[in-house]
């Protein structure tokens, strides 16, 4: 029965290949682009729009990882060819296993902010739904496009969509984080746009697959250049990615942000972390002769100071909101250190230990939130944390009916879990043991997976007498260290949350909120379980990415579509206008 | 033309750094935009054969269809992207800017009521 749905589900993904591949980005569009023609007061309307589609994207996203992993002659890799333009003169988005396990990532990640945000937050304010869907649209494209250029575009409506988003609710906290957030992302573009036309102008070319045949090419005397550019475009993402010293921004744009909006904030860091393995891995592969591997130290480097950074932020913070936001750090640190050592096994590690982390981190900011408005007697913020009169959730904002989000009035909408102090107990617990990296659930083992790979750079059994260099042994180190300290750090904030004494009545959550936690958790619970076989499939992504020959030769090769109506003539001489 | 192009460049992006480390919102966006006139005038000297000066920007009966004898279309297709792009994100900031203001009573870019910064009337 099981195997009968994937050969169906198989079957009609390969029908509709590679058109497939455009509808993460185009079903976004279409779906904001509609809920733009809803007034503002069809806001349950737009709630379910918005869930609907994104539960669709979910099953696209599905559909295109099973198609990408099936076993045959396409190598996983789909090409479309927008406007039927041959690879290096069109705009081409590929799908390979890496893109395909990002899309169903933030899929997941979407699905359970959009249902978190249905119970209370969408209402606080206008636009969301459709900003959300923009947002989706923006990653989407991000992780589907082949183009450099095409991924600046990508990147700016993702962004401008999360500037919307992290001022959602509004209030002064928002602002001014949105204020820092906004102006550094805009001074990151620049670099971007600096970087992407360097490259252009000592290559020639804005396609990523071209661009890796070129590389090796490049005249000695424009080497370089050619690494400079390379490094400025490196530094917009490494801002993204939040690496240390680019990242004090993150904190405070994260924990000011809604709740479902932070959850999906999660992800925009990993949008920073998969551009630098798809870029690096393709334009610095091993076989880019005088550039192979170039910036490798950088990445180790820049990795590891943010670990540090991320857990000793974690040490330090107070709130729980500040915990998550740092714990987003420190799984952005391990990554980046991870992919800067260029290695088939480590790099099948940390895309093991990538969608877990995520899941984590976006868990752990919803949980936030309720543990938070428990705390607070309903409200997000205890008043000793409002300077002044903040605006949000202001009544006058949202003149919706039935809202009822003031921290005054005794009873929040909707149904009392008795169990609900419970659920928010084990979801904490659950996002403790995943980011600290404990057993038995698969934050342990992505790490065994990365730190195996470091003692053994080429497989268990099969790397008698070589031992991991100074770069090796620090991640190491540093691995096992930041775990204890994250540890520390969100045991101390259970404790003062869940064990402390207090006079407080039981939480009342919705069902809305209980279980987008309770969904996040169970994928990490189920990453642990069928840990063999996600192992192999990011073994395979990883062996992908490190020989990216397959990459460039499906874009290179791939063959417009002919003109049906000009059977023959397509080589026909044009006149020019 | 290179030298002038080079200095335009230069004290575009001197200026836009300096502004964009100011403590003044008004101040920072002006860096912004400063900044990314810099980038499009760089996009602009990123073109394939260097600049292209004297050449014809659009196909033109007689003059041989190569990048000797036009202006390489590429980098004016990316400035066109960039120039929107970064007017809607001007646009953009320059709403927050002013929610900002609203919110904290200060132009100040952290909002806060600092010794050095005047307050505003």
């Amino acid at each position: 029965m099981n195997a009968g749905l994937t050969a169906l589900v198989e079957q009609a993904t390969s029908a509709l290949m590679p058109h497939l591949i455009l509808a993460p980005i185009a079903l976004p569009l279409l779906t904001a682009a509609l809920m733009l023609l809803l007034r503002e007061e069809q806001q349950r309307l737009k709630l379910v729009l918005n869930m609907l589609s994104t539960a669709l994207g979910l099953l696209v996203a599905l559909a295109l990882l099973l198609w990408s992993n099936q076993p045959g002659a396409t190598s996983g890799m789909g090409v479309y060819l927008a406007a039927n333009w041959q690879a290096p003169f069109g705009i081409v988005l590929a799908l390979d296993r890496l893109s395909a396990m990002m899309l169903v990532l933030t899929s997941l990640v979407a699905l359970a902010s959009i249902v978190f945000a249905g119970a209370r937050w969408h209402r606080a304010g206008v636009h969301f739904h459709p900003l959300f869907q923009f947002q989706l649209m923006g990653l989407a494209g991000a992780f589907l496009t082949a183009d450099l250029f095409n991924l600046f575009v990508f990147f700016e409506i993702m962004l401008a969509a999360s500037y919307g988003l992290l001022l959602h609710g509004s209030g002064r906290p928002r602002v001014q984080a949105g204020l820092h957030y906004i102006a550094i992302n805009l001074a990151a573009s620049s670099l971007f746009l600096v970087g992407v036309s360097m490259l252009y102008g000592i290559t020639g070319t804005l396609n990523m697959a071209d661009l890796a045949q070129t590389i090796p090419l490049v005249a000695a005397a424009d080497r370089g250049l050619l690494h400079t550019a390379a490094a400025i475009l490196a530094t917009a993402f490494l801002i993204k990615a939040a690496v240390w010293p680019l990242n004090f921004w993150l904190v405070p744009a994260y924990s000011a942000a809604t709740a479902p909006v932070g959850a999906l904030f999660a992800l925009m860091t990993k949008v920073g972390i998969y551009t630098i393995l798809r870029l690096w891995t393709l334009l610095f592969s091993s076989e880019a002769g005088a550039s192979a591997l170039f910036g490798s130290l950088w990445l180790i480097a820049g990795g590891m100071l943010t670990m540090a950074f991320g857990a000793v932020g974690m040490l330090g913070s107070q709130r729980l909101s500040h915990l998550a936001g740092f714990a987003a750090i420190l799984s952005s640190g391990t990554l980046l250190a991870a992919a800067g050592f260029g290695q088939n096994l480590l790099t099948a590690g940390l895309l093991y230990y990538l969608p877990s982390s995520t899941l984590a981190v976006a868990a752990l900011f919803l949980t936030a939130d309720l543990i938070d408005r428990w705390r607070n007697d309903g409200a997000s913020y205890a008043p000793f944390e409002q300077a002044d009169n903040a605006p949000f959730l202001n009544a006058e904002l949202v003149p919706t009916e039935g809202l009822n989000l003031d921290a005054d009035e005794e009873v929040l909408i909707g149904r009392v879990i008795p169990a609900a102090a419970a659920l928010l107990g084990l979801a904490f617990l659950v996002c403790t043991l995943v980011i600290a990296g404990l057993p038995p659930l698969s934050g342990f083992v992505g790490k065994v997976a990365m730190l195996s790979a470091l003692l053994n750079p080429l497989g268990l059994g099969s790397s008698a007498g070589t031992q991991p260099g100074g770069p090796g042994w620090a991640l190491f180190a540093l691995m096992v260290a930041t775990g204890l300290l994250a540890l520390i750090a969100l045991t101390r904030a259970g404790i003062r949350h869940f064990w402390a004494t207090h006079d407080r009545v039981a939480p009342q959550l919705r069902v809305l909120e209980g279980l987008p936690i309770a969904a996040l958790l169970a994928l990490c619970i189920a990453l642990t379980v069928l840990a063999s076989p996600v192992m192999r499939f990011t073994q395979a992504t990883a062996d992908a990415l490190h020989s990216p020959g397959t990459y460039i030769r499906a874009v290179m090769q791939a063959k417009p579509i002919a003109d049906p109506t000009t059977p023959g003539n397509a080589a026909a001489p044009q006149e020019a206008p | 033309m290179e030298i002038v192009l080079v200095i335009a460049i230069g004290v575009l992006t001197g200026s836009g750094v300096w502004l964009l480390l100011r403590p003044r919102t008004f101040q920072v966006i002006m860096g912004l935009s400063l900044l990314s006139y810099a980038v499009n005038l760089f996009i602009f000297s990123m073109g394939r054969l260097g600049l292209a000066i004297d050449k014809e920007p659009v196909l033109r009966a007689g003059v041989p269809q190569d990048l000797a004898h036009y202006a390489d279309p590429m980098p004016q297709a990316l400035v066109l992207t960039a120039i929107v792009i970064g007017f809607a994100m001007t646009a953009l900031f320059l709403v927050v800017l002013l929610a900002s203001r609203g919110m904290s009573g200060t132009d100040h870019v952290d909002g806060s009521r600092a010794r050095d910064v005047q307050e505003m009337p």
